[in-house]
């Protein structure tokens, strides 16, 4: 039971990326793929912002007069930082190469644009 | 546009308030959460709201897309410059403490100086990409 | 300033990126991107000469001491991949201004260039770094931009190609930061020297064997290790020339360069040669992608896609070369990588200008080429017989090592499969010499010789593909050395 609760963070995280994976395996939608990838790589900020989050810890900032603080570990946190924005930035091309998809081909269906080039 | 008085009257009225304070996260940052990541998403946000209220005619009039690609160039060379500014006075690349006349002094303005950087590029990219895909007109009718 | 040497080697190139927006004008922002690739060239020159004459070097980022500051590390290794890629790059933007104007839009020129520097920075920086995450934020800067520059392809299916290398690329790198996320959980560091003292210590921990196949497999997909190379074909088959030819002839190799950190300088030669067992998948994934993709390379119709498929079977060699974890073995795998790169590039250069000329890299449309654009074909049949490995060429150089590795330990059926290999690659490639030699040209005789400012830059590496042919000591020298650096025997 241990292993169940006491690590539900992995638990989650394992879940969210193969739902990821899974959605970009599986559908031909190509805004549907990037949407698997998203939930994919948040799955691993979770992964790592809990890794670094200690029970009790707060903000890595010394404030005079307080001693004994806790703090949760700022790496994992300023990793993820740019982790995100690598995200973002992927998302944003992603979503420009589907518009662009869309305008060549009239579709944005795997499937259909194969069969389109195929054809040619 | 006429009936849509409340949400052009709020947009007006919370604008401004939306700029300070991304201008307030970001000067803020060398203390305290915060920084110039943050600051650059607001400050976009900002004018991304302008343009979903009124337009996006009436947001180029006010920030045409030229400014906006600058920016998002200059930001890099902002951050990029602290280095080689660093490198010059002598030490090593990103070193802020050559930067004043003592090391607190110089974290603090190299930290800022990079924050800068990286607000002025955040905001450009965010707001070229809000305008390249609004910019967008549909393939089919 | 010397010591400064591995920053500038990253920091410059990035501030000519948005320097090369900025400036707005095509020809401008060329300038830009030339100076720049030419400035990175001479430091990586500088570089190498320093580390083989000196030593390594070890520069701290913001002078914090690693292991909790980022350090750029340049050793044998290292150095000589930086070379690579400035090399590469310092000669294909000269052949760019003229491909890229004919190919691409005025006004998206400039924009063209900065992906194209941003592009080579990222690898620069992948191949400098010596922090584990650093070597992720450089990996997605260079993926980015060449997701950008990939579909920038006049042919509508390079968008779906760059959409393809976009999934695929994105889940490796996301692969490689589960894993340097796994090391760190467990060791607390992202420094590789610190690493690789760490982990040893770690090893019977399970959470080590799964980090280490998050980045094994990760890194293949960025290297396009058969089966996962579905990317590539198309990728390289409908981007601008000038991107297929720099693209082709560097990111693969900087992805190979990652393996070869991971496994030899990370984990070390011991953890992933005896404990995982890593040669018992590579060795065959290897040997298959030398047999299939030289003979998918055959069938091909589109002569970029065909030479796209025995990309991936040139990658087979490299990593059959790592995988047999002896100093020649690691040694022809790394030569194989520098001479691949002059090759390839060779290769695609070539191919780039009979686009620039025909507008099409269709077999049929090469018909009679062999007359009309006969330096062009030259090129482009000595370069094919350097794919082949014929002796005077660069690719006879690391096909020797190669066998000689494989039979040093007694392998014998993997020489056998290394030269079948190029049996296949004889074929291929005289597929297209058949055709642009041996038929009637088409059309009303109206093409002519690529102009000079193509011509120079591919010949440029034709030559530097005799040159090393002839004269492997340099090369081969620094393959060696850079091998036992990361096999750690004596040097």
């Amino acid at each position: 039971m241990k292993e169940v609760l006491g690590l539900y963070n992995y638990w989650i995280v394992i879940g969210l990326m193969m739902i990821g994976f899974y959605t970009m395996i599986s559908r031909g939608n190509l805004v549907k793929k990037l949407v698997g990838l998203s939930i994919f790589q948040t799955s691993v900020m979770i992964l790592y912002i809990s890794m670094g989050k200690i029970l009790g810890g707060t903000a890595p900032i010394i404030i005079e007069g307080r001693e004994n603080v806790v703090y949760t570990n700022p790496i994992p946190s300023v990793l993820i930082l740019t982790a995100i924005v690598v995200g973002v930035a992927t998302l944003a091309v992603g979503l420009a190469l589907v518009v662009r998809i869309k305008e060549a081909y009239g579709t944005i269906e795997e499937d259909e644009i194969h069969e389109q080039d195929d054809v040619m | 546009m006429d009936d849509r008085v409340i949400l052009r009257v709020g947009s007006k009225i919370l604008i401004p308030f939306i700029l300070l304070f991304a201008l307030y996260v970001q000067f803020h940052g060398d203390f305290g959460p915060g920084g110039g990541f943050q600051a650059g998403v607001i400050f976009a946000a900002a004018f991304i709201l302008y343009a979903l209220v009124f337009g996006l005619g009436a947001a180029k009039a006010v920030l045409p897309p030229i400014v906006v690609h600058t920016c998002a160039a200059v930001g890099v060379m902002i951050y990029a410059g602290t280095g080689v500014v660093t490198l010059l006075l002598g030490g090593k690349f990103l070193d802020y403490n050559v930067l004043a006349h003592n090391a607190a002094h110089g974290q603090e303005w190299g930290i800022f100086s990079v924050e800068t950087g990286v607000l002025v590029t955040v905001f450009g990219v965010m707001v070229a990409i809000f305008y390249a895909f609004a910019g967008r007109r549909r393939a089919e009718p | 300033m010397s010591q400064h040497l591995p920053v500038l080697q990253v920091v410059v190139p990035l501030l000519a990126a948005p320097l090369a927006a900025l400036v707005r004008r095509p020809r401008l922002s060329w300038l830009v991107a030339f100076l720049a690739a030419l400035w990175a060239f001479g430091v990586a020159v500088a570089l190498l000469h320093h580390v083989l004459s000196v030593g390594p070097i070890s520069y701290h980022i913001g002078d914090w001491a690693p292991p909790w500051g980022i350090e750029y590390r340049v050793d044998q290794v290292n150095a000589f991949v930086l070379l690579i890629v400035s090399g590469i790059a310092a000669v294909v933007l000269p052949y760019a201004r003229a491909s890229v104007e004919w190919e691409i839009e005025n006004e998206r020129i400039p924009l063209f260039y900065t992906a194209l520097i941003l592009c080579m920075t990222g690898l620069l920086g992948i191949s400098v770094t010596g922090d584990v995450f650093n070597v992720f934020v450089f990996l997605e800067i260079s993926s980015l931009s060449a997701y950008a520059l990939i579909a920038m392809g006049q042919d509508r299916r390079a968008l779906t190609a760059a959409y393809q290398y976009l999934i695929m690329g994105s889940v490796g790198a996301t692969f490689i930061v589960i894993g340097i996320g796994l090391m760190y959980v467990m060791t607390g560091t992202l420094n590789m020297a610190d690493l690789a003292q760490r982990l040893p210590a770690m090893e019977a921990n399970r959470t080590i064997p799964v980090a280490f196949a998050f980045l094994t497999v990760g890194i293949s997909l960025k290297l396009a290790l058969f089966p996962l190379h579905l990317w590539l074909p198309n990728a390289y088959a409908y981007a601008p020339s000038t991107v297929t030819s720099f693209i082709a002839s560097t990111a693969t190799k900087v992805a190979v360069y990652m393996l070869l950190r991971f496994v030899f300088t990370v984990f070390g030669a011991a953890f992933s040669f005896d404990v995982m067992n890593i040669d018992r998948i590579l060795t065959p994934l290897a040997l298959a992608a030398i047999v299939f993709m030289s003979l998918s390379a055959i069938y091909q119709p589109n002569v970029k896609r065909l030479l796209a498929y025995s990309s991936v079977a040139q990658i087979g060699y490299m990593v059959l070369g790592i995988s047999l974890a002896s100093v020649f073995g690691v040694a022809a795998g790394i030569l194989h990588l520098f001479n691949h790169a002059l090759i390839k590039g060779a290769l695609f250069m070539a191919m780039g200008c009979v686009m620039y000329r025909v507008g099409s890299v269709r077999i049929e449309a090469m018909a009679g080429l062999g007359r009309t654009m006969p330096f062009t074909m030259a090129a482009f049949v000595i370069g094919g017989l350097s794919l082949i490995g014929v002796p005077l060429t660069v690719g006879f150089i690391s096909k020797l090592y190669l066998v000689r590795a494989a039979l040093e330990q007694g392998m014998w059926p993997v020489a056998v499969l290394v030269l079948v290999g190029s049996l296949l690659a004889v074929i291929y490639v005289w597929k297209v010499v058949e055709v642009a030699y041996f038929r009637q040209p088409i059309g009303d005789g109206s093409i002519r010789e690529a102009p000079l400012s193509l011509l120079l830059p591919t010949w440029v590496l034709v030559l530097a593909n005799i040159w090393f042919g002839v004269d492997a000591k340099l090369t081969a020298g620094v393959a060696i050395r850079a091998a036992q650096t990361l096999l750690g025997v004596g040097s």
